[in-house]
């Protein structure tokens, strides 16, 4: 069982949904990203740090800028290492890496897995490396004991995303919209027969993101998911030098009130 | 047959999008595994390619051109093909892969914007509603072009992203068909991107390849030693080199955009320069940079401006069954004047590449008299 999964598992049987946090990583600069992890621990469940990508097709305005300005200040992978050395001794939240395949290939899938395991990566989710590509990955995955969390969609046909589930070993990212990243006003309705959908053919934990940004939202998904991911709405925050801890704090307010 | 079921020739190809797309790309897969060998539909693609497009295009014997080389060269003549270009093939095969798929709106990607006026063109004549990717760079130097897609009733979406050329333009395109991807059709103007568009787009275009080599046999009665051909994406050269892959005697020789030069850094020599890895969905040569961040690239032709290469050049440059060279922004110019001056044809800023490269490969072959086709 990876960290992921006990996590997740834990917090089914306390009937509690799990907040995943997605920062893009050194933005606005790599201590500032350190700093916010810190300040949010206790406030998420688990961090999703974002690798940078100068082409992220799957990402709306928020994260591609994010993105950009982030790669501005040299940022790579060695760095988001760093990160999470630095972070480490002061705290044991999960926390997975989330990025495009082509830095990752660059930097060597062995040596980026060995890498990641030795200083405390959990796990790894690659937005553009589609089910009939992942074999490889998956495999090195397993052999380090890291979550691998694969995406389905609501495009996503129901063999097809059992399949997907079947190859997870944290949980299921579920898009809750056909499109990119990047906050929406309200959810699609197609959501919730979905997510029963999926909840019948899988027992893998079920996380929802792209444009989940509201309060509002996770009160309508939660008696279907087992968790959220945030992204956009962190960032636009931190672009706003915002308080995303006072953000989180009512996100958690809605998931926990029944 | 490549590619293989995964969409791979050799190491090079695959599927690497969101999972939003892919049953759009099962989709796409499915249709024109059919649409291949159905009769209807290959007649109604010759019926528009004839009628419509102009084809058979003449392989044209460059007297002037081969006198002063001591040689023979035949011209592939894209540039008469209605729009100006070749990419025309490829935009009336995926529109009625696309009518046939019940699809209602099609969007592309252009950087020259020679694909973006074929496929507002074809649009226009299905009445299908057009959207044409650009950035604002190209834009800017491809100004006449915008003119004729607008003219044609496209709606041209400027792209500010980025270095704001060709591979900014596809990303754009590719966020929206993400977004769309139930109503939209995406059609992708060179063989890049996920399979089975480099199939799909070099099954369309080796239709230049197959009638040049009817022509040349009819009147050299053999086979050309050389096919020459400008790279970007690599479509018009795929079109022409893929029809010989097994006639092993032909030498292929695909020119990339040299730019500044090699040394500069300023460049689009992606299969010369680049190192293997994914963008845009296929896993190709591509220019990057040590940390696999995507490099900007120069060259003085929007069309050749790209950082990657569609999958099956990456596959020949591999086995060496053809090989890549460069030539500079300067020297394109100077084969753009050489073919205007000597044969009375102005070529495209990409095929002058091509045509920039026959004084270099004269000068390099010892036997006198060689034969050799090249697609303008």
């Amino acid at each position: 069982m990876t960290k992921i999964e006990k996590l997740l598992a834990e917090l089914k049987i306390k009937n509690k949904k799990a907040l995943t946090v997605f920062l893009t990583a050194g933005y606005p600069d790599i201590k500032t990203t350190e700093k916010i992890i810190l300040e949010i621990e206790k406030h998420s469940d688990i961090i999703e740090l974002g690798i940078p990508f100068s082409d992220p097709i799957a990402d709306g305005p928020t994260i591609q800028e994010s993105s950009q300005k982030s790669l501005e200040k040299k940022t790579n992978l060695k760095k988001i290492f760093s990160i999470v050395e630095n972070i480490r001794n002061r705290t044991n939240i999960p926390i997975i890496l989330m990025g495009y395949l082509n830095p990752i290939y660059r930097f060597g899938l062995k040596s980026f897995f060995q890498k990641a395991k030795k200083i405390g990566i959990d796990g790894l989710i690659i937005p553009d490396l589609a089910y009939e590509e992942n074999t490889e990955i998956a495999k090195l995955a397993k052999k380090y004991n890291m979550a691998f969390i694969p995406l389905v969609s609501l495009t996503t046909e129901k063999n097809r995303a059992k399949k997907i589930a079947k190859s997870s070993t944290g949980f299921v990212y579920v898009t809750a919209v056909t499109g990119i990243t990047g906050a929406r006003k309200s959810v699609s309705d197609d959501l919730i027969p979905y997510l029963t959908m999926m909840r019948k053919e899988t027992k893998k934990p079920l996380l929802v993101g792209f444009g989940i940004s509201k309060p509002e939202h996770i009160k309508k998904l939660k008696n279907y998911c087992d968790g959220f991911i945030v992204g956009s709405a962190v960032i636009e925050l931190i672009r706003q030098k915002k308080s995303v801890k006072n953000f989180l704090k009512g996100l958690r307010c809605a998931i926990s009130n029944f | 047959m490549l590619p293989n079921k995964n969409g791979y020739y050799g190491q090079f190809g695959g599927r690497f999008v969101p999972e939003t797309l892919m049953s759009a790309i099962f989709e796409l897969e499915n249709f024109y595994k059919k649409a291949k060998s159905d009769k209807n539909f290959k007649r109604e693609l010759s019926f528009y390619l004839k009628n419509y497009a102009g084809r058979p295009t003449p392989l044209y014997f460059a007297k002037n051109l081969s006198r002063k080389f001591g040689s023979k060269i035949y011209l592939k003549r894209e540039d008469l093909c209605h729009t100006g270009s070749h990419k025309i093939n490829n935009a009336l095969g995926q529109v009625l892969l696309a009518k046939k798929m019940g699809k209602t709106r099609i969007i592309a990607e252009t950087g020259a914007g020679q694909h973006g006026v074929a496929t507002a063109t074809v649009c226009a004549l299905f009445g299908i509603k057009c959207d044409v990717y650009m950035g604002t760079a190209d834009i800017k130097r491809q100004s006449l072009n915008v003119f004729r897609m607008k003219l044609l009733g496209a709606n041209v979406v400027p792209v500010h992203s980025g270095s704001r050329t060709l591979k900014d333009a596809i990303n754009e395109a590719m966020r929206d068909w993400v977004t769309n991807v139930k109503t939209t059709y995406y059609l992708l103007g060179s063989c890049v991107g996920p399979h089975p568009y480099p199939e799909i787009v070099r099954d369309f275009q080796s239709v230049i390849g197959k009638e040049t080599r009817k022509q040349i046999l009819e009147v050299e009665k053999k086979l050309p030693d050389y096919l020459v051909a400008c790279v970007g994406g690599g479509s018009n050269s795929i079109g022409l080199f893929h029809p010989f892959y097994s006639d092993k005697n032909i030498k292929f020789i695909g020119v990339e955009a040299g730019g500044l030069g090699l040394s500069s850094g300023k460049h689009s020599a992606s299969l010369e320069k680049g190192k293997t890895g994914i963008l845009h969905g296929t896993k190709s040569f591509v220019l990057q940079d040590k940390n696999g961040q995507i490099l900007p690239t120069h060259s003085v032709s929007a069309g050749l401006d790209y950082p990657g290469v569609g999958p099956e050049h990456s596959f020949y440059k591999q086995t060496g069954r053809a090989s890549y060279v460069s030539v500079t922004d300067c020297e394109a110019l100077d084969g753009f004047k050489l073919l205007s001056e000597t044969e009375g044809i102005i070529p495209a800023l990409e095929s002058a590449h091509a045509i920039a490269y026959i004084p270099k490969l004269a000068r390099k072959i010892k036997k006198l008299r060689f034969y050799l086709c090249k697609s303008v």
